[in-house]
This record gives C-alpha cells, sequence and structure tokens, in this order.
C-alpha cells in the first residue's frame, strides 16, 4: 500500500478509483455537539479583512474590480496570485490577484466583448482577430438553430439557454486528486484512451469520446504544472489533511480557470476532508485550530472565485453567484450518517468568517442526522440566512449515498454523471399562448401551432387545458431539440475538459429541463375552473387581459383543488420531454427552479387569468405566488411539497423567508422550531429548502441604505447572495415575497 | 357537527409547545382594549366560515410531521370555549390521532361544555387579563367570575397551565403588577411555564377598517427591554408530577 494511505482502510479503492468506498471505509460519524469548534485564528482575520476591503471596493467599483482581457483563460494563463501573499495557507486564485477576472472566450465571443466592453475596456487586437477563425459555442448553436427556435427564444418561451455561454453544472470529483495524485489519474485515463479508442466500431461516439479523454490527460498535466507554480507536487497523493484541501481545491481551481460555467460546484468534499483531519487528529499532526484555519483559508478562497459577466447576464443569474455548492452530511447507504467533525467545520465558517453567500452550502437533511447537527444547522440559519437544505431521503434511494448537488439543488453522483443544463420554459406563458391559439401576447406575434383564440367566457376549464397541452406537447418537442443541439455545440467547441479530467471517461448524462411560473400558471388554471375568467382583447382581437370574477382557490394554501393542478402541469411537462430523444441519451429530467429569472420572465409575460398583471415576477422556483398564501407556513410548503420529485428530479426549489419572532419566542425554542419545520417538509416528501430568518423591514431598510448591511446574505432560490449585490429589481422582488409572520 | 372559524394558521409556533396547527374560532364576549383580532368578536362572523370537525381533522393531519413530540394543535380565539359542543368533539377526533390539544382561552366566558373541554384537552394556555377585578373589567368589560370557575375546573382536572398575560405600558408594566401577578396564579396548581407577551401597535388599522375607536391611541408598543426586565420577576411554582394531560406532554419542556 502507498505510504500516503497508511491508516486507512483497504478496499477496492487501492486498486482502482473509487472514492466513494473510500469514504465508507474510513470515515467517522460525529454524534457530538459544536463545542469541539474553533474560533477563526488571528492569521485567518488577517486575510478575512483583507478580503472585506476587496469586497468593499469591489462594490464601490459597480459589482467588478477588475478585468484582465490580455489572455485566454487557461489553466496556466496566470502566475501565481495570493489573497496576503505569505498569509494563505490554502493557495492558488484564478488569476494572479484576487477578484481579477478573466475572459473565458470559448462559449462566445460576443458575450466577452461586451463584458469587457462593459467594464470600459477593449479585448486585444490579436485575440479580436483570433476568433475569426475559431469557431465558439454560441456561433457553432446559432448556425444550426432553426428560425422557430431563435423565435421562442426572443418571446421569452425559453429563456437562459447556455447558448452563449458556458453550461456549467458539472461537478469533477476533485477529491480523485488528492486520494490517488494526479499521475495516477493520467495512468488511468491514458488506459481508458486506449480502450475506446481501439474499439471494433469507432462510432461517432467512440471517437469523440476518445478524443475528449486526450483533452483530459493535457488538462491533467497542466494542473501539475500550476500547481508547481505555487510550490508543490501534486503528481502523487496528498499524505496529510492540509495537503488532502490542497489538492482537492488545486483540482477545482483548474475548472473554475477556463471555465465559467453558470455554476460551478465543488461536490462533496467535508466528509473526505475529515478522514484525514480525523487521521492527523489521532496521530497528533495537526490540532484542531489549526485544522479549522486549512478549512477557513479553503473557504476564503472559495469565497473569492469571480467570472466575468454581463448585465444581460445577471439579469438572469443575480448577485454574481458562481454556486460552488457544497454538499454536506447526509446518510450513508449502510444507515450511519455522513455527518462528521468537518460537518460543522463547514458550518463554522460562517461564524469565523461571517455570513456569505458562497460557497454554497447545501445540507443534505434526513430525518436521521443526529439531533444536535439538526441543531446547530438551524442556529446556523437563524444567525445567517446563508445555507440551504435538501431532502436525502428522496435523494440517496435514487442516486446513493455519493451525489453532490450541481448548481443550486440538481444531484448528480459524484465522478459518474454529468448534466446538460438546460434553463426554463416559461409555462404562464404557454397557457396564454394556448388562450390566444398561437399569437404571442405582448408582440402579436404568431409562433406554433395556429388557432383560433378561445370563445368570449367564461372560459371553459376543458377547453383552456386542451389548449395548454397543445402548446406544451409542440413546445416541449422544440425545447428537447434546442438542448441537443446547445449541447452538441459545447462539447464540440468548448469542452471543460479540466472539469471531466476528474469524471469517469464515459460518464452517464442528465439532461435539466426546467419550468418557470409553475405558481401563475397552477392559479390561472383554477382562477379558470373554479372562478369566471372573462378574456379582453385589443383592436386585433389578441387577448391582452382578463377578468375574473368570484374566489378561486390559490397554490400555496395546502388546497389540493389546485395544487392537483399545479402536479398535473409538472407531470404532463416531463411526459412530454421524454417523448423525445436527447443528445448522447441522457436522461431527461425536469426542475422547479428560476434562480432570480423569475423576475424576467414576468418581465415578458402579459397578463394572466390569477390576476397577476403584466410584468409582474413570478415566485421563484416552485414558491406560491408572493402574499398569496394565507395560512401561514406550513400550509404554503405543504403545497410546494406535493410537486413530487420523482417528477421533477431536477428539483423543486422553494425560498422561505419567515420572522424571527414567529419561529418562537427564545432562541432555544427557535432552533428546535426550524428543525420541526424541516423535519416535518420533508417528511412529506419535499426536496429543497431556502431559510431565510429575518424581518422585511431589515430588508427595506438595507435597500434604501446599502452600506450599512454589506454583508447581509440572503437565500433567494437555490443560492444564496449579497443582498446588496442584487439589482435594485431583484431587491424588490425579494422584499414582496411572503415573509411568514405572526402578530 | 359545524364550527364558526374566524382563521386557520397552519404553522403556530408561540401558541404552546412545539409547532401546533392553530384555529382561531369566531366569537369572544370579552372586549379587550388591545385586541388584535376584533374581527373574531361577533359569533356570527365571516372568516373561514364554517367548519366540519372533520375539516379540522383535515388541517391538524396536514400539520402532523411537523408536530413532532411537542406540538399539535391549538384552538384560540375569540374565545373559544363559545363552541364547547365542536370543542369536544373536536378533541376527541384529533385525540384518535394522537394529537394533542391546547386551548388558549382568555378567560371570560364559563357554560355547561366549559368543564369537559377542560378536562379533555392537554393543556390550557390561561390569559390572565389582570389581577384586580377593576383591572380585569377596564381591560375586558367583563367581570372576573368565569377566570374564577375555569380556574377551579382546571385545578379539579389536574390540567397543565401555561399562563399568559400581555403587558400594556402604563396600565400592568410595573414591578408591582408582576408581583400581584406571581401572587395571583398561586391559586392555579399545574403551571408549567408564565408567558409576558408585550403590547404591539399592529392592530390599529384593523380597527380603522372596521370604523371601530381603537381605545389605546397613542399608547407606545411595549417595550423589549422592559419586558425582559419583568419576566425576570415572574415567580411560578413548579410543575407537580401529577398533572394530567390526555397524551404525555413532553417533560423536557423547560419550567420557567
Amino acid at each position: 500500500m502507498r505510504k500516503e494511505w497508511e491508516g486507512f482502510v483497504q478496499g477496492n479503492w487501492t486498486n482502482g478509483i473509487d472514492v466513494e468506498e473510500f469514504i465508507k471505509l474510513n470515515y467517522h460519524p460525529y454524534d457530538g455537539d459544536a463545542s469541539f469548534l474553533a474560533g477563526a485564528t488571528e492569521r485567518t482575520k488577517e486575510c478575512f479583512e483583507r478580503v472585506q476591503e476587496l469586497l468593499v471596493a469591489e462594490r464601490k467599483a459597480g459589482g467588478t474590480l477588475k478585468v484582465d482581457a490580455s489572455r485566454i483563460m487557461r489553466i496556466n494563463a496566470f502566475g501565481p496570485g495570493y489573497i496576503v501573499p505569505g498569509k494563505d495557507i490554502i493557495v492558488g486564485l484564478q488569476t494572479d490577484e484576487p477578484l481579477k477576472r478573466g475572459i473565458c472566450p470559448f462559449g462566445g465571443i460576443k458575450m466577452v466583448r461586451s463584458e469587457v466592453e462593459e467594464f470600459g475596456e477593449k479585448l486585444p487586437e490579436e485575440i479580436d482577430n483570433m476568433f475569426e477563425y475559431i469557431t465558439t459555442h454560441n456561433d457553432g448553436v446559432f448556425k444550426a438553430y432553426s428560425k422557430e427556435m431563435k423565435q421562442v427564444r426572443h418571446l421569452g418561451l425559453i429563456t437562459g439557454l447556455p447558448d452563449a455561454y458556458g453550461r456549467g453544472r458539472i461537478i469533477g470529483d476533485y477529491r480523485r486528486a488528492a486520494l490517488y495524485g494526479i499521475d495516477y489519474l493520467i495512468e488511468e485515463k491514458k488506459k481508458d484512451h486506449e480502450a475506446i479508442a481501439s474499439r471494433h466500431v469507432m462510432s461517432e461516439e467512440n471517437i469523440r469520446t476518445a478524443e475528449e479523454v486526450f483533452n483530459q490527460i493535457v488538462a491533467l498535466k497542466e494542473i501539475k504544472k500550476m500547481a508547481e507554480s505555487y510550490g508543490f507536487d501534486i503528481s502523487e497523493p496528498a499524505k496529510d489533511v492540509k495537503e488532502a484541501i490542497q489538492w482537492t481545491y488545486f483540482a477545482y481551481l483548474a475548472g473554475i480557470k477556463e471555465e465559467n460555467g453558470a455554476a460551478m460546484s465543488i461536490g462533496r468534499t467535508s466528509t473526505f476532508i475529515d478522514i484525514y483531519a480525523e487521521r492527523d487528529l489521532a496521530n497528533g499532526v495537526y490540532t484542531e485550530s489549526e485544522i479549522q484555519e486549512f478549512i477557513d483559508d479553503y473557504i476564503l478562497k472559495l469565497r473569492v472565485a469571480r467570472h466575468l459577466r454581463t448585465t444581460e447576464y445577471n439579469e438572469l443569474f443575480g448577485g454574481d453567484p458562481m454556486w460552488i455548492t457544497e454538499g454536506i452530511a447526509g446518510l450513508g447507504l449502510d444507515g450511519r450518517h455522513k455527518v462528521t467533525k468537518n460537518s460543522y467545520r463547514f458550518l463554522q465558517t460562517l461564524y469565523n468568517l461571517g455570513p456569505a453567500p458562497e460557497p454554497n452550502l447545501t445540507v443534505l437533511w434526513s430525518e436521521k442526522l443526529p439531533e444536535p447537527f439538526k441543531k446547530f444547522c438551524a442556529q446556523v440559519s437563524i444567525d445567517t440566512d446563508s445555507i440551504q437544505y435538501e431532502n436525502d431521503d428522496k435523494m440517496r434511494p435514487c442516486y446513493g449515498e455519493d451525489y453532490s448537488i450541481a448548481c443550486c439543488v440538481s444531484a448528480i453522483q459524484m465522478g459518474q454523471q454529468m448534466q446538460f443544463f438546460g434553463a426554463r420554459c416559461n409555462l404562464a406563458k404557454i397557457l396564454l399562448l394556448g388562450l390566444n391559439g398561437g399569437i404571442d401576447e405582448r408582440t402579436g406575434e404568431k409562433v406554433g401551432p395556429q388557432m383560433d383564440p378561445v370563445p368570449d367566457g367564461p372560459i371553459d376549464f376543458e377547453e383552456a387545458w386542451r389548449r395548454f397541452n397543445v402548446y406544451l406537447e409542440w413546445l416541449m418537442e422544440l425545447y428537447v431539440n434546442i438542448m441537443n443541439t446547445i449541447h452538441f455545440m459545447h462539447d464540440k467547441y468548448d469542452f471543460e475538459r479540466s472539469q471531466m479530467a476528474f469524471l469517469n471517461s464515459e460518464v452517464k448524462r442528465l439532461m435539466a429541463f426546467g419550468v418557470a411560473g409553475l405558481s401563475v400558471a397552477a392559479d390561472s388554471l383554477s382562477a379558470i375552473k373554479y372562478a369566471k375568467v372573462y378574456p379582453i382583447r385589443d383592436e386585433n382581437g389578441v387577448i391582452v387581459d382578463y377578468r375574473t370574477e368570484g374566489e378561486f382557490p390559490k397554490y400555496g394554501n395546502d388546497d389540493d383543488r389546485v395544487d392537483e393542478i399545479a402536479v398535473k402541469i409538472s407531470e404532463r411537462t416531463i411526459e412530454e420531454l421524454r417523448k423525445h430523444p436527447t443528445y448522447r441519451n441522457s436522461v431527461h429530467t425536469l426542475s422547479v427552479l428560476t434562480i432570480t429569472s423569475n423576475v424576467m420572465y414576468g418581465k415578458k409575460t402579459g397578463n394572466t387569468p390569477d390576476g397577476r398583471r403584466a410584468g409582474t415576477p413570478f415566485a421563484p422556483g416552485a414558491n406560491p405566488m408572493h402574499e398569496r398564501d394565507k395560512h401561514g407556513a406550513v400550509a404554503s410548503l405543504n403545497s410546494v411539497s406535493k410537486i413530487s420529485w420523482e417528477t421533477c428530479q431536477d428539483g423543486v426549489s422553494n425560498t422561505f423567508s419567515i420572522t424571527p419572532e414567529t419561529l418562537g419566542k427564545d432562541p432555544e425554542t427557535r432552533a428546535n422550531v426550524l428543525v420541526g419545520l424541516l423535519d416535518g417538509y420533508f417528511g412529506r416528501g419535499a426536496h429543497h429548502l431556502n431559510v431565510n430568518v429575518l424581518n422585511r423591514a431589515l430588508l427595506e431598510d438595507a435597500y434604501e441604505n446599502p452600506e450599512k448591511y454589506p454583508n447581509l446574505t440572503v437565500r433567494v432560490s437555490g443560492y444564496a447572495v449579497r443582498f446588496n449585490a442584487l439589482s435594485k429589481n431583484h431587491q424588490k422582488e425579494v422584499i414582496a415575497r411572503t415573509f411568514h409572520e405572526r402578530v | 357537527m359545524k364550527g364558526r372559524v374566524h382563521s386557520i394558521e397552519s404553522f403556530g409556533a408561540v401558541d404552546g409547545p412545539g409547532i401546533r396547527t392553530v384555529f382561531f374560532l369566531q366569537g369572544c364576549p370579552a372586549r379587550c382594549i388591545y385586541c388584535h383580532n376584533p374581527d373574531s368578536w361577533d359569533p356570527q362572523g365571516e372568516g373561514e366560515g364554517l367548519l366540519e370537525v372533520e375539516d379540522i381533522l383535515h388541517w391538524a393531519m396536514r400539520g402532523k410531521t411537523y408536530h413532532g413530540k411537542d406540538g399539535g394543535v391549538t384552538f384560540s380565539g375569540g374565545e373559544p370555549l363559545m363552541q364547547g359542543k365542536f370543542l369536544l368533539e373536536s378533541i376527541a377526533a384529533l385525540h384518535r390521532e394522537n394529537i394533542k390539544v391546547a386551548i388558549d382561552t382568555s378567560g371570560t366566558y364559563f357554560d355547561e361544555f366549559t368543564e369537559e373541554v377542560i378536562k379533555n384537552c392537554d393543556l390550557v394556555l390561561l390569559d390572565i387579563k389582570h389581577t384586580t377585578e377593576e383591572g380585569f373589567k377596564f381591560i375586558t368589560a367583563k367581570p372576573m367570575d368565569e377566570l374564577f370557575k375555569l380556574i377551579d375546573v382546571i385545578n379539579e382536572h389536574k390540567k397543565p397551565v401555561w399562563v399568559r398575560q400581555v403587558i400594556v405600558p402604563d396600565i400592568n408594566d410595573k414591578p408591582e403588577d408582576i408581583a400581584a401577578l406571581n401572587e395571583f396564579i398561586k391559586g392555579i396548581k399545574y403551571i408549567e411555564r408564565v408567558e409576558l407577551l408585550g403590547y404591539h401597535t399592529m392592530a390599529v388599522n384593523k380597527y380603522a377598517k372596521m370604523g371601530l375607536t381603537y381605545r389605546l391611541k397613542g399608547v407606545p408598543a411595549m417595550d423589549s427591554g422592559k419586558l425582559n426586565e419583568l419576566r425576570k420577576l415572574v415567580k411560578a411554582h413548579h410543575k407537580p408530577v401529577d398533572a394530567v394531560s390526555q397524551v404525555p406532554l413532553n417533560e423536557k419542556d423547560s419550567i420557567r
């Protein structure tokens, strides 16, 4: 056995890559409480202070501190950079300075040009010229798109497609670098390459894969070189906890240096790293305080990761997110929980380094997690609003015990799977289009199958539902084809070699479709079914508004009459998607998630039969529309919990805001009640919950006086943001959301 | 049987232990000067309308995964005891599903069903509006007789009690007032907890909307710092072990 592995229980993982088994055989579940945790060291405080200064400067500069467009971001484009030279313990930055952003043009050169120009600079001529001869992902996609594809895109029926920016949502199993060292990974990849390239039938798929694996090997070699520039040789396995963090981080860093995908999760590193920490603690190599300091520094590095974005992009994904999502806790398939001391240490960074949106700490909740850990999580939520929860009891049976979360809420098996990310389609607009018989309500443009608009009201529910389905069928076929085009081109022109290098050479693929406006569509159909809805037409006969008489049940009140409509919509959507074959035989999945694009989707949608006015933001994700949930938090949560994860395996996102006073009269009660709320919600089979414990007045004050709240962090939709980093429109929408409150 | 319900709060964490499904019943004999639900006074008032016992059960069951070992259902109001028969049937139905029931009462109403309700519930949240006859009348416009009757049956059936009092500036916010409260609640045998609730002004708009005069106009919300000082003065005797709850209450509930 290798020297670096001494003290570890051996298994198959010593004969081939199997991080999952390594963890299973070697981790130590921790049942205790938070009392062992260490605070920030003086060094940590100094580095944190420096980052605070940089963040203030970044905000003052309008959100982007520095741009270096002089070279294309590749793994070794920049030399080493540090937060405080000489003080960083875990080293490595994307560029040679913290918060300095580089350019990743292979997704789309036009995007990069506008990013650089928005910042008041120009792309160097030689790079500009280069792209006369280089096809980007974006070029490829638009060469292949049909007219209709472009039309549904600009009308806002499908929005946020990763056709002009990096798709992201790929999670390399970066732990492999620490456990095996890069040389071993290269050897394995070489074997894979030879096996694939020697197949009897060199099909398109085999040729493509062989080329991809070759590129991964090149990337691995470059990663070694990058580590060397920082003075580390990562060709061999890590021998202690500090190296395990460093090796893992280097592997991740390579990915975020050269890829600017929309979501760059780090995976599930805490329990893995804990195995090294426990060994070092037992052998007296490092103390608790030193280990916490390593973790703090690792997290601090993740907090300064940045990508250059355009204003247009920020409209979709407000708050400058990276989605460096880390999955914490969960259960093993053998029934043991995976809470380790490191699960606590990761959360402790929110105290040692203050609240922050990144990394996107995600607790994989199971009712069987130890009580002290549940309470600690609840307390951290109450104190920092910085963590989210997902139902491990739902995901584990499907994805095994070693999955992680891509982007906000989507599970992926570590090392075995990748995801083709696909933005979302607008359900409310599909309904409006159906009622109008194929005329866009905002522009009057004809799109999709053509039929007469619905006759004068009251609109018949069966007819509305039939029309909704006609247009859903049409759009879902188009949606699959658009996604196939995008991912074909992304693989071809912007392949994520440095991330894919840490996955199996032949991965399973998921294709993640999404919907927006579920609550608006459900409430609108409920209005048609239970009240009387009369169309109002403009001079051209286009329905531009609705008059609704009478009461109707609204999603968010645990009322099955309308909740069933929402459930049915989600089921119909995935059924339609599954009818159409996908690129590289990926598995169709569906999410009810909007990031912050609920604001933009709302902007592109006319008046709806539920009474929502044109342009008003949708509720985020699977949330009920703001202030329509009238029966309190549990009823609201229960409505969302009915959207089944089996239907929406890419995630059902719910963002929840509650005032501290409503959670209970004293701090201990509040933490207990929040635990009860999470147990209750997930006990009903729900999938995801963002928890904010705050008062609306606080957000209103932060809206008016941003300088008073430099670190105010809020969960928005599958991720957290610094409130100040949101646009004023996004801020207003967050303030308008339901705050569960008892007076 | 049907009950008239003002509103349903599916998530209550401040009306008894744990997470509770709270039913605010319509109708109240008291006219408390600080009442924040004046729309619950009229026994024929609108609100959620008439609900069957099975509706109560339906809502409670939807909360069951949240109730955990401490939570359950709370009937509040209005004055829930005004619908005693409905309460009895509801409690029976809830108990069949092992759901614990608390009654949140203003102590201003007592009728032929009251004793049975108290006997069958698991916890009483007892509002002691004031400790003197005239103070009580000033706040509620009702005499104290019903309160004393209620305390008698609570003691007789050994029910655990959470005593509550709303603290209003210049009305009952002096240390003497708390001393009087300490003295008064010696007459209640099985106290688990005493809660002082700060008066707030959030109901003012409701009064205006309903065309009612708000009698505490100009009185500021209770200062939370001062309220915390008063809380330290509360002396409650310990919960005796023989208090009877239909379903065992969680023992770890802290006694204050």
